[in-house]
């Protein structure tokens, strides 16, 4: 039986810090683009959930819900985030490239789809050095699109790797709509032309997220091979921060919003007597606080000496 | 001193992999047919019978293999990635510029990616536009990436043991037209560090410096310049980064003239960057500019009589030595 509060708690972190990024790009603390994940959250931990530390995972340019699910502290997410040396790599990959071995997390990434070949080596580095480590890959509908995505996934299947790819499906690439840029009817067909088990899942379900990946976890870890996973789901800040989203109706985003994860999990542990309303609250606020620290630190911290800016090109 | 004996540069290219091979659990072979069929170029001969489970055949999909290599690099092992022709490049450009050369940069040193990416380049067998060109500048221009050019067998197998051992990625462009040149190689344990040029031959009048196959394409002018009592000084930087700056501008302070000879296209290529990098550093004791010869600018074509005139040869190493010097 999985912690609902635990994933609720975990759900709740991401989407306060979305809100804070969100207000500090405004702000004009942020450098750069950030692409934010609220409404997303249910994929990011019901996926991380079913992961060990030591397992890996790959992110999409949407990635800071994957890498706080895998463990990230929000404080040092934040300033990477922010461009600041106390982040997960000194402030010089920023939302877009932020990774950190510890957790397992082999970053996220600029280039759409990127990621997906890396995770599948790092499941081939798995099974070639005899652990039982799972890579987990997060790209989004626009990867569906790439080439590299199939030619990974073919290999992935020839060799039996500890691989699961994990779409997670919000319906645009960009400012474009799926149906305008995707052919074919079905997006799991994608994953079975290799005899890759593939299954379309309610993203904004995190207890369904967390039992598909459960699953292709247990496969993946007892050597058969990978498993593709569709999570539907709905990113309510659009594309980027300063996506104004013209390009979409407004019933839509509400009829998402009725099926946000967050309120769901609560009705959930509420009717289930896992927690009372109190508790809810309570943790809210306390995440709120968790939250209001890793801005305090992120906004304290230091940037980079310029000293610093040709260190590390090479090992 | 371990014994020296005369084998091919293929062979020694592969002693290497077999010794590092054994060395190191970590390191693992991946290409296309490098496995059981044992290489187009017969290059990985016999990996696949002696080292069960880490010399991978990959399917036609060089991006999204070369990518997993990447990957497996950034989580402890140490692929050793074969690009078939070095005009396949471009299928894997995005995973190794965006991806494996930036990837210790972006996570502040946290994440290492030792790899090698081996692969071929040159004209000489007729193979035309998209099997023949000389790409090595392109990865030169990439910070993050190293860039060898091994242009002997004792130097291929050097090179080679010191790349794999290395931490970052490294590219070996291997000129097809070496691999049945045969050469003094030392057996055993004998590194050859990235980032030291090597003489290759001694001379007082003007200083060749020469990339891959073309060092030997000089090494000949030279001998026939020689008869002319001409005496050129040929130099190998043995890899383009690390640049050992070093060695070439000693040596042009002993000659005051310096010619580049480069199997790369001449325009924005490794010839001019080595020349403005000799005019920067040497240029009170150069008594002429920089000269260069590199490939024509042009895809390289099939015919028997078109595709000689593309890289530099004997002839026009020789015309430019002479112009150089006013001979």
């Amino acid at each position: 039986m999985p912690d609902l509060l635990a994933l609720y708690r975990a759900m709740v972190l991401i989407r306060q810090f979305e809100e804070l990024v969100r207000s500090l790009y405004t702000g004009g603390m942020v450098p750069g683009l950030v692409h934010l994940c609220a409404g997303q959250e249910a994929n990011a931990v019901g996926v991380c959930a079913a992961l060990e530390r030591s397992d890996y995972i790959a992110s999409s340019h949407r990635g800071h819900g994957h890498c706080l699910a895998k463990g990230a502290r929000p404080d040092f997410l934040l300033a990477e985030i922010l461009g600041r040396t106390s982040g997960y790599c000194g402030g010089r990959s920023g939302s877009l490239h932020v990774s950190d071995p510890a957790t397992g997390n082999l970053g996220t990434n600029g280039i759409v789809g990127g990621g997906i070949p890396l995770a599948t080596g790092a499941a081939l580095s798995a099974k070639s050095r005899g652990t039982r480590q799972v890579a987990v890959c997060f790209f989004g509908d626009g990867a569906l699109n790439q080439g590299l995505a199939f030619e990974a996934m073919n290999m992935a299947a020839i060799w039996s790797l500890p691989v699961v790819y994990v779409c997670e499906n919000n319906f645009y690439g960009e400012y474009t709509a799926i149906e305008d840029v995707t052919a074919g009817k079905s997006l799991t067909a994608r994953g079975e032309v290799f005899d890759i088990p593939s299954r379309m899942i309610d993203g904004m379900d995190v207890l369904a997220v967390l039992a598909a990946t459960e699953a292709a976890v247990a496969r993946a870890r007892t050597g058969q091979g990978p498993s593709f996973l569709i999570c539907n789901t709905y990113r309510y800040g659009g594309h980027h921060v300063a996506d104004k989203q013209d390009y979409k109706d407004s019933e839509e985003a509400r009829a998402w919003q009725a099926k946000d994860p967050i309120p769901r999990l609560a009705r959930q542990l509420l009717e289930q007597r896992i927690a009372d309303q109190p508790r809810l609250d309570a943790l809210e606020q306390e995440v709120a606080a968790a939250i209001r620290a890793a801005a305090d630190f992120a906004k304290a911290a230091p940037e980079p000496a310029p000293q610093d800016l040709a260190s590390r090109v090479y090992a | 001193m371990p014994e020296a004996r005369q084998i091919t540069y293929r062979a020694a290219v592969l002693e290497a992999l077999f010794e590092e091979m054994r060395r190191d659990p970590a390191v693992i072979v991946m290409g296309e047919d490098v496995g059981a069929p044992g290489g187009v170029f017969k290059q990985t001969e016999g990996l696949y019978a002696a080292f069960a489970g880490r010399v991978i055949d990959t399917p036609i999909s060089e991006a999204g293999a070369f990518g997993i290599a990447v990957g497996a690099a950034m989580t402890g092992l140490r692929p050793i990635f074969e690009v078939m022709f070095g005009d396949f490049l471009t299928l894997v450009m995005d995973q190794l510029v965006n991806q494996a050369a930036k990837i210790h940069y972006m996570s502040n040193g946290n994440f290492t990616v030792p790899l090698v990416l081996r692969t071929t380049m040159g004209t000489g067998a007729n193979l035309g536009p998209q099997h023949s060109q000389s790409l090595y500048a392109w990865a030169a221009h990439v910070p993050g990436l190293k860039v060898v050019i091994p242009s002997t067998p004792a130097d291929a197998k050097g090179l080679f043991k010191s790349a794999i051992r290395d931490d970052n990625p490294v590219l070996v462009f291997e000129d097809r037209l070496l691999y049945g040149m045969k050469g003094d190689v030392p057996e055993g344990e004998v590194l050859v560090p990235l980032g030291r040029a090597d003489i290759k031959r001694r001379g007082r009048d003007v200083t060749v410096v020469a990339l891959g196959r073309m060092v030997q394409v000089a090494l000949s002018a030279a001998a026939r310049l020689a008869q002319e009592g001409i005496e050129a000084e040929i130099v190998d930087p043995r890899s383009l980064v690390p640049l050992d700056v070093e060695t070439l501008v000693e040596s042009v302070k002993r000659t005051n003239r310096a010619l580049i000879v480069d199997g790369g296209s001449r325009q924005y290529g490794a010839a001019g960057e080595l020349a403005a990098t000799l005019g920067e550093t040497a240029f009170d004791w150069l008594d002429a500019p920089v000269a260069r010869l590199a490939a024509a600018d042009v895809p390289i074509p099939m015919s028997r009589t078109l595709e000689p005139l593309v890289q530099p040869d004997e002839g026009r190493v020789t015309a430019a030595v002479r112009a150089l010097i006013g001979r």
